[in-house]
């Protein structure tokens, strides 16, 4: 369970975001939903310990910490592959830099490539294969981070449409398959209601959470479901007010 | 052939011809200017007696690559890993580059002799700036957003110099030894016109002393082809290892 407390971060002395409050209980998807620009990135800076932060507390399974870095695992929208490793190589980073048990970690990378349909693609390099399955390889390099909870960062946000609706329900899959607790940002609407248990809309600078919804509706969702589509015209009604205001 | 090739290859012909016709028509003696064929005569006969000259300024150009590779790789690293130490060194190592290398070859001849060390060291205080700063921009130009995520792994600096920073640098590493070795000429032949026994600089200075123009321009020759020679050394070697598209 991941609990932020009146977390600030000032940016040449404004701020990017204070008194800032978030609770994420274990197993639980939330989705911070705003548009470009309202310092979703400098929040997951802040909590991983990228930057420092200005003021706040941190709590993980009840332990203060003072940021995130060695506790969650982080997905980009650029997919951060290195074009010189294979994708078996690029998946078993996180087991490299760590040490430890080698052939484990490929057994087990070798399973979550077939799972997530890059089986045979082992020794491709990323320039040669899709973005689709560059990205579904940095899924794989994520949950090779061995930990329970992952940020996601506008993770399909690099993809054309089609692909990332394709893309969508792999996402799920960490948290109904894999148990992660995940905390992702995004500023696509369709995207927050196939996936989250809570969707908290924010305000740009500083930024705020200002107003929750928790679809509760079993998952996956279909995208014309009647009561998301509802939730849908409510958020973007808020949105809209939020961004006259 | 391709086109570029084809029109460079043309142009050096031209300019030899003119070179050729302007000598044979004006008849300059050849102890001022000897026409291109009779260098090219030379530096084929007169082999036996470059070769060995050639090789001992090759070997001073191969030592002072590798005594400059041995030497920019670990500043540069160290450069990188510590802020403090580039902002530190910096100064200096852009003030060795302003004394020129003439200046420091006869002191240099004084410390090491005549032989071979002299010679190595000027090569190697040529060849070790250009691979120091542009490894350097290459280790520096890692996209941060690739440190955040080998941050987060918890990835000790070491391996990700391994994994990630030496590898990024890897195309700037090459663009900068390149320059290195087709300069690393200079530094020998320098060394060896100040006092030497043997090596092509030696030999231009003898034969320049005693009118042998063609044997002068001959050792040239010689020595641009082992620079080229060189280059393309470095470029295969860089075709070899960068395999990846960036």
């Amino acid at each position: 369970m991941l609990q932020v407390t009146d977390l600030a971060k000032y940016y040449n002395g404004q701020p990017v975001f204070s008194g800032f409050d978030l609770h994420l209980p274990a197993g639980r998807f939330q989705v911070l939903l705003g548009p470009s620009g309202c310092g979703k990135t400098t929040l997951f800076n802040t909590l991983t310990g990228v930057t420092f932060k200005d003021a706040g507390a941190i709590t993980w399974q009840g332990e203060a910490v003072p940021h995130l870095g060695n506790l969650c695992a982080y997905m980009h929208q650029k997919d951060l592959l290195l074009p010189w490793f294979s994708l078996m190589d690029n998946a078993l980073l996180p087991a490299r830099t760590r040490g430890g048990d080698m052939a484990a970690a490929q057994d087990r990378a070798g399973q979550l490539f077939f799972r997530l349909g890059l089986g045979g693609y082992e020794s491709h390099r990323p320039d040669q294969v899709s973005g689709g399955m560059r990205q579904r390889c940095a899924l794989v390099r994520t949950l090779m981070f061995d930990r329970d909870l992952i940020l996601l960062d506008e993770p399909l946000s690099a993809l054309d449409a089609i692909t990332r609706q394709r893309h969508q329900h792999l996402l799920l899959l960490l948290q109904t398959e894999f148990g992660k607790t995940i905390l992702m940002i995004t500023h696509d609407v369709d995207e927050a209601l196939l996936l989250a248990d809570d969707i908290f809309l924010l305000t740009p600078m500083p930024m705020t959470l200002f107003r929750r919804f928790s679809p509760a509706l079993p998952k996956p969702r279909a995208f014309d479901d009647p009561k998301l589509l509802h939730t849908k015209a409510e958020i973007l009604d808020h949105l809209e007010k939020g961004g006259v205001s | 052939m391709n086109r570029a090739g084809f029109s460079a290859a043309a142009l050096v012909c031209l300019l030899l011809g003119i070179w050729e016709g302007a000598v044979r028509i004006w008849e300059i003696p050849v102890f001022i200017l000897p026409p291109p064929s009779q260098i090219g005569w030379t530096a084929i006969v007169k082999a036996p007696l470059i070769l060995p000259h050639a090789a001992v300024t090759g070997a001073e150009i191969c030592l002072g690559v590798l005594l400059a590779l041995a030497t920019a790789v670990p500043l540069a690293v160290a450069m990188f890993a510590k802020p403090m130490l580039e902002k530190a060194l910096s100064p200096f190592l852009v003030a060795s580059q302003a004394i020129p290398v003439f200046a420091l070859a006869p002191l240099l001849v004084i410390w090491l002799g005549y032989g071979i060390a002299s010679k190595v060291f000027m090569a190697w205080i040529i060849i070790f700036f250009p691979i120091t700063v542009s490894l350097l921009q290459g280790l520096k130009s890692c996209d941060p957003e690739y440190r955040t995520l080998f941050t987060l792994m918890g990835s000790p600096f070491f391996k990700t110099l391994a994994l990630l920073y030496w590898p990024w640098a890897l195309p700037q590493f090459f663009a900068g030894l390149r320059v290195g070795v087709s300069v690393a000429t200079i530094g020998a032949v320098i060394g060896e016109w100040v006092g030497a026994q043997q090596g092509l600089g030696f030999l231009m200075i003898q034969s320049n002393a005693r009118l042998q123009t063609p044997l002068v321009f001959a050792a040239i020759l010689w020595l641009a082809a082992m620079g080229l020679f060189l280059w393309g050394l470095v470029g295969m070697l860089e075709k070899q290892i960068i395999t990846w598209k960036s």
